[in-house]
């Protein structure tokens, strides 16, 4: 079975860079990818994570007072 | 040589601070949050690093609120031209420097009201004449945590609990004492914590920022400059959240990645580890000078109450003859003069003339200490 991901929308790269090392710590895989156009005109980046994992990854920015401003699956 | 010129910027730099900054300009060299490659990604981490090293210090709660600018001077503008309005009264003490007396001068010309509390010759100041200045439009109260020309340690804690009960904002100027003495922001009740990079931070010159606590509202604060931040890219206004509001421009990475290292060394070695070593310089340092005759120690005189920077005269010896002596005769460097502090060489009695300022630092050694209080002794000497 293939993996479907999700994409995380934040406020900035900074944001983005701060969601990156709450998921690092909890053991959460993420990757920082470009914002894709059809979902955003902003030109910094995004967290992308394995759709399974969307559930504890917004447990562990709900923690931290973290809030995406849009989850998106691809 | 001795380097006793830490009180300007400390040097020389622990390992790992110079090695950080090649490594960034050798090994990524992409600007952060300008793309979304992989390079310009680990430039942010660094950014990000920097942020969260200095919230671990300082116990920030939140590194998004840590904002990075080039130095304490900067950070303190942001701070006081960002947040009063003409109409705001604003307390601060006489033995700030002009970091925080210059902003504040001219934001009297537009409209603030100031109430400048004065402090002991020795530079220490009475938390309940800070509560006493208070208004009903006190927006701020501004202190410096030590000064830069005695090192006296203002009561920050006390000061930051008056100011919170009143219900002002409380900013500290902590150039001298970053990284040489514990802060906590949520302990002292700091609103707004200026940071130097280079000083007892260790990091490179270039360096520094304001930490905006959870009660300023981070839309009230103005920006004192605007432009691109990389995020919100379809706006033509300026972002609401911190830190991108405060942070146009491209950062200077390369400072970020050497303050970084330099905070994690601070953190790694402890900030009590530090302290002690360089209280135990100090009451060396301030017992030798009080033994010289013709010589006359400004400040506390009791290290416990001040940090490693120690002001004197020479009886007979203009500073500014004892500085280039020391340095020519003895390879001593240290700062005479007026400090950018006037107010505080006023306060403590040394106006217009100042003072030669031995700043220590973490790598100082009690030799050097010996050395530096021998070259005193001898130019003493030779003065009366």
């Amino acid at each position: 079975m293939s993996t479907h991901y999700t994409v995380l929308l934040v406020q900035s790269t900074n944001h983005a860079l701060r969601c990156e090392n709450i998921l690092h710590k909890a053991g959460i895989a993420c990757k920082l990818i470009p914002v894709p156009r059809y979902l955003s005109s902003d030109c910094g980046v995004c967290v992308c994570i394995a759709t399974q994992d969307k559930r504890a990854t917004l447990a562990a920015l709900e923690a931290a007072r973290l809030a995406p401003e849009a989850v998106c699956d691809l | 040589m001795i380097y006793l010129d830490n009180a300007a910027t400390s040097w020389p730099k622990p390992p790992g601070v110079v090695e950080a900054m090649v490594r960034f300009m050798n090994e990524v060299g992409a600007n952060p949050g300008r793309a979304g490659h992989r390079l310009a990604v680990e430039a942010g981490r660094i950014v990000y690093g920097a942020r969260e090293a200095v919230a671990e210090l300082f116990n920030a709660p939140d590194p998004l609120r840590v904002v990075l600018g080039q130095n304490v001077t900067e950070a303190l503008n942001l701070a006081l031209r960002g947040l009063l309005r003409p109409g705001d009264h604003v307390v601060t003490s006489s033995m700030e420097h002009n970091a925080v007396m210059r902003p504040l001068r001219a934001l009297e010309k537009q409209g603030i009201e100031l109430t400048v509390v004065a402090c002991s010759p020795e530079g220490f100041l009475q938390p309940r004449d800070v509560e006493r200045a208070l208004r009903r439009n006190t927006k701020m109260v501004v202190l410096n945590h030590a000064s830069n020309v005695v090192g006296t340690l203002l009561p920050i804690r006390e000061a930051g609990q008056i100011a919170r009960a009143h219900g002002a904002l409380f900013l500290v100027d902590t150039a001298q004492s970053a990284g040489a003495y514990p802060i906590d922001m949520q302990e002292d009740a700091i609103d707004l914590l200026a940071f130097t990079g280079h000083k007892s931070l260790y990091g490179p010159m270039g360096s520094g920022g304001l930490i905006v606590g959870e009660r300023v509202n981070a839309q009230e604060l103005e920006p004192i400059k605007r432009g691109g931040t990389g995020s919100r890219s379809e706006w033509e206004e300026q972002p609401l959240f911190l830190p991108d509001r405060c942070e146009s421009g491209t950062p200077n990475v390369p400072a970020l990645a050497g303050l970084q290292a330099g905070v994690r060394w601070v953190l790694e070695r402890g900030v009590a580890r530090i302290r002690a070593h360089e209280v135990l310089l100090t009451q060396r340092l301030i017992e030798g000078l009080l033994r010289i005759p013709g010589v006359v120690v400004y400040g506390s005189r009791d290290a416990a109450l001040q940090m490693a920077t120690v002001s004197f005269n020479i009886a007979g010896m203009e500073p500014s003859e004892a500085g280039l002596r020391l340095d020519d005769e003895y390879e001593i460097m240290c700062r005479v003069g007026l400090h950018c502090a006037p107010a505080a060489h006023r306060t403590i009695g040394t106006f217009p003339r100042g003072t030669i300022r031995f700043g220590l630092g973490a790598f100082n050694t009690p030799a050097e200490v010996e050395a530096a209080l021998e070259a005193v002794r001898a130019l003493a000497q030779e003065a009366q």
